[in-house]
């Protein structure tokens, strides 16, 4: 939740401390959201949809809509403040140090220039080299995230490609300046289940082989507890509760995330007669200046004192979460 | 692509033999030729003798076939009015109609794409509503009042440009301009509306967290996308401004093939009138496939339907 140096070590790749984003002064999508990624870690955002996991990561990028606000105590990426850099200063950063894959990869390729001028740009802007060497580069990349025949493919364009094609495109034209950080919004959402479980294996070996700190979005828990190193649980704009991935597993705290967890079924725990859980309501448009906790009125243990300032617990070395209840509320509601 | 091209060159082929056909009959269905070749005050005999010596005795079927026969060939007769060939008659006016044409068009892309692409990056600003301002008084403004206003300022008052003829570069400025007016308005919503989609879409985004330049964004990835409509419907215009630049060249005295046919048909000079509607309807023809094509090369995805 809050960035510390603490057993993980060393300054973190990005710093994202009490982000916060309004539009048009109506909606706050974020509400002081506060998450971090260090090198070689791979940082899990879950939540429902709406409840601002994409618009974090588009803030981090500064890749905003117009009209939107963007306000952080800290938001730096390698000890640089993302803050007070300029537009162009950023857009130098932006696909050269850190990458951002999309959600959509039928739509998020230009359908009018090939996959070789789409891929190579990125490094001419970036590093000024040479169309001959950039194209190497290019083929290079494809052929590392597992695209038979890249010579052929970079002549191609994306309408002649399937959607894992173009999803693989996408993360080698991210990777072409070698970046520090890749962020991911749903990479696989829109994808085959086949197709998803190798493109989540090429990112993990990725990040493996080139020490990549990956920010990845998604809201399918399977896809979390396989590739995360530290989970980040979203709700109505905040990070209710983040912990190492198998603490988070093991031990959910937020009663959200108990709701997140009690949705997917576990081969081997749950039987067939038992119900499968599901969380009442739908993720509310907060306005700003909202105050206490958002998820009350959705949740089985609200109480009156959730309406007032909620406060951020301790529940473990490196898990926090957002809660009025007690950090050992679970064992507590067991022994009763 | 070779596909593409083939098929594209067959429909256009079709249309053109339309076109000839019906300018052929639309001629023969306005009366009597031989009549009113002869005039009010011929006699029966008269209309006969002229009725034999100009073919128009023969079934009807055979006249039609002997004209193509001509016309492929370039021979669209003699023209009954001016006594000329009527080959040799387009052949003097079509370049002056080019000309303007080719000159209305560039302004007006001129000022319409800068002015589409302005508004679609200030979407909403008031650099957006006063371009749509602009394009709305435009499209409201009647041509030979906007060609008049012109001569009287530009030419009487500040005596920059002459006010009629052809004799050099100079005379097509003022009626290009005019022409260009009415072509702006639409060129510059359809850029506009065709930038703020593009500007709009996923792979915008993905070009800005490439960390690519504003100008490699707007220039390179959103207009390409944008200009496909924009390059068909210029064609679309540049085809209004060749065909139906009648109002215009009365106004500037540019003797071009829009004033020939207004002349022709109102002397019923058939000849002409049938060669000029062919030849602009050719024109018009081969706009369309440079339009089809063009798109082609600007969208991949066109030449692989």
């Amino acid at each position: 939740m809050s960035a510390r140096s603490g057993p993980r070590g060393g300054e973190p790749l990005l710093d994202v401390r009490r982000l916060r984003v309004e539009f048009g002064g109506r909606t706050a999508a974020v509400r002081g959201a506060s998450l971090s990624v260090s090198k070689g870690e791979t940082h899990c955002l879950v939540g429902e949809s709406g409840c601002g996991k994409s618009v974090t990561a588009l803030a981090v990028m500064n890749l905003l809509a117009r009209g939107a606000r963007r306000q952080a105590e800290v938001l730096s990426f390698a000890g640089q403040d993302l803050l007070r850099l300029s537009d162009s200063r950023m857009s130098r950063l932006r696909g050269d140090r850190m990458a951002m894959i999309f959600q959509e990869p039928m739509t998020s390729l230009n359908p009018a220039y090939t996959v070789g001028s789409q891929m190579t740009e990125v490094l001419r802007r970036h590093r000024g080299t040479p169309r001959v060497q950039a194209v190497d580069r290019a083929a290079e990349l494809l052929g590392r995230v597992g695209i038979t025949a890249p010579g052929m493919r970079l002549g191609q364009y994306p309408h002649q490609l399937s959607g894992g094609l173009r999803q693989r495109v996408m993360i080698a034209m991210a990777l072409m300046c070698d970046p520090e950080l890749l962020v991911a919004d749903e990479p696989t959402t829109a994808l085959d289940v086949t197709v998803q479980a190798q493109i989540l294996r090429l990112l993990a070996m990725l990040q493996r082989d080139l020490g990549l700190g990956i920010l990845l979005i998604t809201h399918d828990l399977g896809i979390v507890a396989r590739v995360a190193d530290r989970v980040s649980v979203m709700y109505a704009g905040e990070v209710v509760e983040s912990a190492p991935t198998a603490e988070l597993f093991a031990a959910p705290r937020h009663p959200y995330t108990r709701g997140l967890l009690s949705c997917v079924p576990a081969p081997g725990k749950t039987r067939r007669e038992d119900p499968l859980g599901s969380i009442p309501g739908v993720v509310p448009r907060i306005p700003p200046g909202f105050q206490g906790c958002a998820f009350r009125d959705r949740c089985a243990h609200a109480a009156a004192s959730c309406a007032a300032a909620v406060p951020r617990r301790p529940a473990g070395p490196d898990h926090e979460f957002l809660c009025t209840l007690p950090a050992d509320w679970v064992r507590q509601e067991a022994a009763a | 692509m070779t596909l593409f091209l083939l098929r594209r060159l067959a429909v256009a082929l079709l249309v053109a033999i339309t076109v000839l056909t019906l300018s052929f009959m639309l001629t023969r269905l306005s009366g009597d030729l031989a009549i009113s070749i002869a005039g009010p005050n011929a006699s029966q005999e008269d209309v006969e003798l002229i009725r034999r010596a100009y073919g128009l005795d023969r079934p009807l079927i055979l006249q039609y076939f002997d004209w193509i026969g001509r016309a492929v060939l370039g021979d669209f007769g003699t023209s009954y009015f001016f006594r000329e060939r009527v080959a040799d008659l387009i052949g003097q006016r079509l370049p002056i109609t080019i000309t303007l044409g080719l000159v209305g068009l560039a302004i007006a892309l001129a000022v319409a794409i800068p002015l589409g692409i302005a508004a679609a990056v200030q979407e909403g600003t008031w650099v957006d509503r006063t371009v749509m301002l602009v394009a709305l008084v435009g499209q409201a403004m009647p041509s030979f009042w906007l060609g008049l206003l012109l001569m009287i300022v530009l030419g009487l008052q500040l005596q920059l440009l002459p006010i009629s003829g052809t004799g050099s570069w100079e005379h097509y400025v003022m009626p290009g301009i005019v022409l260009a007016f009415s072509a702006i308005p639409a060129l510059m919503r359809l850029t506009r509306s065709g930038m703020v989609e593009a500007l709009s879409s996923d792979y915008i985004r993905t070009a800005r967290a490439k960390g690519l330049t504003r100008l490699s964004i707007l220039a390179k990835h959103a207009l390409r996308n944008a200009a496909i409509p924009v390059v068909s419907i210029a064609a679309v215009q540049l085809g209004f401004m060749l065909g139906g630049s009648i109002v215009i060249e009365t106004v500037f005295a540019l003797h071009g093939v829009g004033f020939l046919a207004w002349e022709s048909i109102s002397k019923n000079d058939f000849p002409v009138v049938q060669a000029v509607v062919l030849v602009l309807a050719l024109i018009y023809i081969a706009l369309t496939l440079l339009a089809d094509l063009l798109n082609a090369v600007l969208d991949p995805r066109l030449r692989t339907e």
